[in-house]
């Protein structure tokens, strides 16, 4: 069975971004494919602009020690040092939303999604604002751009040097964590190197360094300048001659390209097109939008087995909701609350090897959370539920996120939706076809109970209250969790 | 009278709750009796890096006390263990459990490389790997993994939070989170999700939605099966009323019950403890000491005591020399709790830390906290501690 143009672009929308807008709705239904990639990849060709909430304290703050940092050493006093952590630490919520907003409404949805890749690929857990911020536009700036570029300027990042340890990788005492992450994670994967390849590269690394403004330093006196032997290659390399023979190892693009595939297309890998995509990837000297293109562009990617076959990540999840029932959150920061209890806190992924994705989004307690929140948003209720302390980002402190407001002690998680907008769209619908119109919206795979059931949960009063009450018990279900 | 009256009792509510199940669930849904006598592991997580050195002191030690001017806890105050070692002043029931022969410290118990951050330290813990490798299950799932392959019931082991941790995550089979039977079940008893399960149609695939639904249908079974088990024979005994003393009480209930929960896991925090570290150890102590005291008194009545092995654990200790702002920073090793009524060795069962033998400021670890999962997992689960493990550790003799 042939399938839709509107299942396909649905599809394609979910993958290559958050999922289909609700002013979209028509458009899904007649354009074809084709021509909704390219019009993804248009709408993202444009360098997006920088997000910088830091406040004016940190940023005095840092710059100042910077500054001063040149002629003598300026260390911060304890109280400094606190309230940068505390102002750090709320700046990092406001990014966190800032980006989440942009992933909601932004045109270039294919480059927030692809810069969530990348966020998860080059994890960095990092209490600085200044870094965070910092990493974030390298992401962004370079989400479709080279792979080479990105691995260069994201290696110098303050963010990167800092998680990774390298501002203590000195010639006497080098620190091995930064060259052993960068072979392991983000370029070659395990297996394909040896200890000693890590203890050589580490050497090429030393000296590279931060200050707390988040400008890359090159000490120079703390390099090792002497020769290296690293993956059969000899010479007085340095961090960025390592970075080169890395994307000089076709094992680089095979890496990415398998782990963008798991991401994009399927967990399941098709071993034959993750090879042509990386060949081509590697001779196309790590074009990322060439390699997406490749992607997209084909027709396997719109295999029925590729579709419907992933879960949502909590942020896929969230953001996701909201493009098809545009909704105003009364408290904006119970979208951090839902990320933590749903295990997915922007800039605060759980080590730097990333999320693992996949089932392991899932056990009763988040499912089950899932499963409710349509119900929870519909009704403005209560989020008795409370989140484990993350004592990185608490130090010590009261969580500030959660703020007491139920009967229950819980979090009132009420949104205001637009719901004029979403009925709107499905005018035109008869009344006997809203049903199977409103699932094939919101499911990306067929619903594995029959209407009848369905219909004796929706209240069927009204035209307006048919929809409202069928979207929300849609999206109440297993398969929602589904794109 | 009172095993026809239970026996009643389940068969009822089981013939309830099995209309709602699909079909490939309902093979699981026979009692699966644990009599007394069954093996209870109860986990204690100190979240936030409890400070080892004013838990379990070293009150002849003059380095301790040199690094701990303001901090360091008088040999006169500490509830004495030894000559050597004396227990933080709120801990009155471990000091009791102590004389009684059912407590045995570990000290320094840690893992080679350690890693300061909270969360990936914890993650260490968690997974039970080594500081270089990232590894998405945890040792109480792959316990489940190794013990409950095809039956399906995450109930084999339980924790007591809203949030799962990945402590008892498995490749295949996870435990489950909930703090109250009771609201366990109202959530899962929803209509809508009731009718959505009993009516899909069932197909055990391989497909991720085939896992949702078998998460879910498996999640509304057990909300079902706990909270008939916590009804039982509820504990009437007096609990402290803070969230760990009721958390205990969910645990000593169900343990009482006949539910087939082998392991529970409850957390407590923060420790961390940068500022203002006397006030705040004193604080959540209390709350456990409470707690224990209240679980074990419990446990005793009602002749449990001997099948529960309460074991607690930080994600690091803290540094030896105290800070500027009255608090301690991240270290590494740290010491255990092991509480029971069937421990085999007592008392303090290695050598305080080594104070004057330091890496940068931090305590060297002697015991691999592995060593202390390979020995709980074989000896008193009962389960392949090589498997679960992925490895080899040293056996110790406590249990």
């Amino acid at each position: 069975m042939a399938l839709s143009n509107q299942l396909k672009n649905q599809h394609l929308l979910w993958r290559a971004g958050f999922g289909p807008m609700v002013e979209d709705f028509e458009q899904i239904e007649k354009a074809s494919p084709g021509s909704y990639v390219n019009a993804l990849f248009k709408a993202s060709a444009k360098t997006p602009a920088y997000i910088d909430v830091a406040d004016n304290f940190v940023k005095g703050l840092a710059m100042g020690v910077d500054e001063i940092g040149k002629q003598q050493k300026r260390q911060l006093s304890e109280e400094e040092r606190r309230r940068l952590r505390e102002q750090s630490r709320e700046n990092i919520k406001s990014l966190n939303l800032t980006w989440l907003s942009q992933m909601v409404g932004s045109g270039q949805q294919l480059r927030e999604k692809m810069a969530l890749f990348w966020h998860g690929h080059f994890a960095s857990r990092n209490l600085n604002i200044l870094y965070q911020q910092q990493l974030l536009d390298i992401i962004r700036r370079h989400a479709l751009g080279n792979f080479g570029d990105l691995l260069l300027e994201v290696s110098k990042s303050a963010a990167m040097i800092n998680f990774l340890n390298n501002n203590q990788n000195r010639k006497d005492h080098p620190n091995e964590n930064f060259a052993r992450e960068v072979m392991e994670l983000f370029t070659m994967g395990r297996g394909n190197y040896t200890e000693n390849d890590i203890k050589e590269a580490a050497r090429a690394f030393t000296g590279w360094g931060a200050t707390l403004a988040g400008e890359f330093v090159f000490r120079k006196f703390q390099h090792d300048t002497g020769n290296k032997t690293v993956l059969g290659k000899t010479g007085r390399f340095q961090g960025e001659d390592i970075l080169n023979i890395l994307l000089e190892q076709k094992q680089t693009a095979v890496y990415i390209t398998r782990k963008i595939y798991r991401y994009f297309v399927n967990e399941n890998i098709d071993e034959a097109k993750v090879d042509w995509l990386a060949s081509r990837f590697f001779q196309g000297n790590y074009n990322i939008s060439k390699l997406m293109q490749d992607i997209f562009g084909s027709d396997w990617f719109y295999d029925p087995q590729n579709i419907g076959s992933k879960i949502k990540s909590p942020i896929e999840l969230i953001v996701g909701m909201q493009r098809t029932l545009p909704l105003e959150f009364e408290n904006p920061e119970v979208q951090l609350l839902l990320q933590r209890l749903l295990g997915q806190l922007l800039f605060y992924p759980p080590n730097v090897a990333g999320w693992p994705g996949g089932k392991n989004w899932i056990d009763s307690s988040s499912l089950m959370l899932r499963l409710r929140l349509p119900q929870l948003l519909y009704a403005a209720d209560e989020l008795a539920i409370k989140p484990k302390d993350d004592d990185d980002q608490m130090m010590g402190m009261k969580d500030k996120d959660l703020k007491k407001m139920g009967k229950l002690g819980g979090q009132l998680i009420g949104a205001k939706i637009d719901w004029a907008l979403y009925v709107k769209r499905y005018e035109s619908v008869p009344r006997d076809q809203l049903l199977k119109t409103i699932t094939g919206k919101l499911l990306q795979t067929k619903a594995g109970i029959s209407e009848n059931v369905l219909l004796k949960h929706i209240d069927a009063n009204s035209r307006e209250s048919f929809i409202k009450s069928a979207t929300i018990q849609i999206m109440s279900m297993p398969e929602y969790q589904l794109c | 009278m009172l095993i026809k009256r239970r026996t009643f009792l389940q068969a009822g509510s089981l013939a309830t709750a099995s209309i709602m199940l699909p079909k490939f669930l309902k093979a699981f849904e026979e009692p699966r009796l644990v009599p007394p006598g069954n093996k209870v592991l109860v986990v204690l997580q100190l979240s936030g890096g409890n400070d080892g050195l004013n838990t379990v002191i070293p009150t002849r030690n003059d380095i301790y006390y040199k690094l701990r001017p303001r901090l360091g806890i008088a040999k006169d105050k500490a509830l004495r263990l030894t000559d050597e070692t004396g227990l933080h002043p709120s801990l009155t029931a471990f000091k009791e459990l102590f004389d009684d022969g059912s407590l045995g410290i570990l000290n320094s118990v840690g893992y080679p490389n350690p890693d300061r951050s909270h969360f990936r330290s914890m993650d260490i813990w968690h997974s039970a790997s080594n500081s270089n490798e990232y590894v998405y299950t945890g040792w109480i799932g792959r316990y489940l993994d190794a013990q409950c392959a095809g039956c399906d019931k995450p109930t084999q082991a339980l924790e007591i939070d809203d949030v799962l941790s990945m402590a008892l995550k498995g490749e295949q089979v996870k435990g489950l989170a909930m703090k109250d039977p009771k609201r366990l079940y109202n959530t899962a008893n929803e209509k809508f999700f009731k009718d959505v399960i009993a009516n899909h149609a069932d197909e055990a695939g391989e497909q991720p939605v085939d896992y949702l639904y078998k998460t879910m249908a498996e999640t509304v079974s057990s909300a079902d099966y706990i909270f008939q088990q916590s009804k039982l024979r509820p504990s009437k005994a007096q609990y402290p009323s803070t969230e760990l003393g009721k958390g205990f009480q969910v645990i000593s209930s169900l343990i009482q019950s006949d539910i087939n929960t082998k392991v529970y896991y409850v957390s407590l925090g923060s420790f961390d403890t940068h500022v203002a570290q006397e006030f705040q150890q004193k604080r959540l102590f209390t709350e456990m000491n409470d707690a224990i005291k209240a679980f074990v008194s419990d446990l005793k009545q009602n002749n449990r005591f001997n099948d529960v092995l309460i074991t607690t654990f930080s994600e690091f200790g803290r540094r030896v020399a105290q800070n500027a702002s009255g608090g301690t920073d991240h270290g590494t090793a740290n010491n255990m709790f092991l509480i029971g009524g069937a421990l085999k060795q007592k008392g303090v069962l290695n050598a305080m830390p080594d104070l004057s033998n330091l890496s940068e400021g931090d305590l060297k670890h002697s015991i691999d906290f592995k060593d202390v999962y390979a020995t709980i997992l074989r000896n008193w689960l009962n389960a392949d501690d090589l498997k679960i493990l992925n490895g080899q550790y040293n056996y110790l003799s406590f249990i």
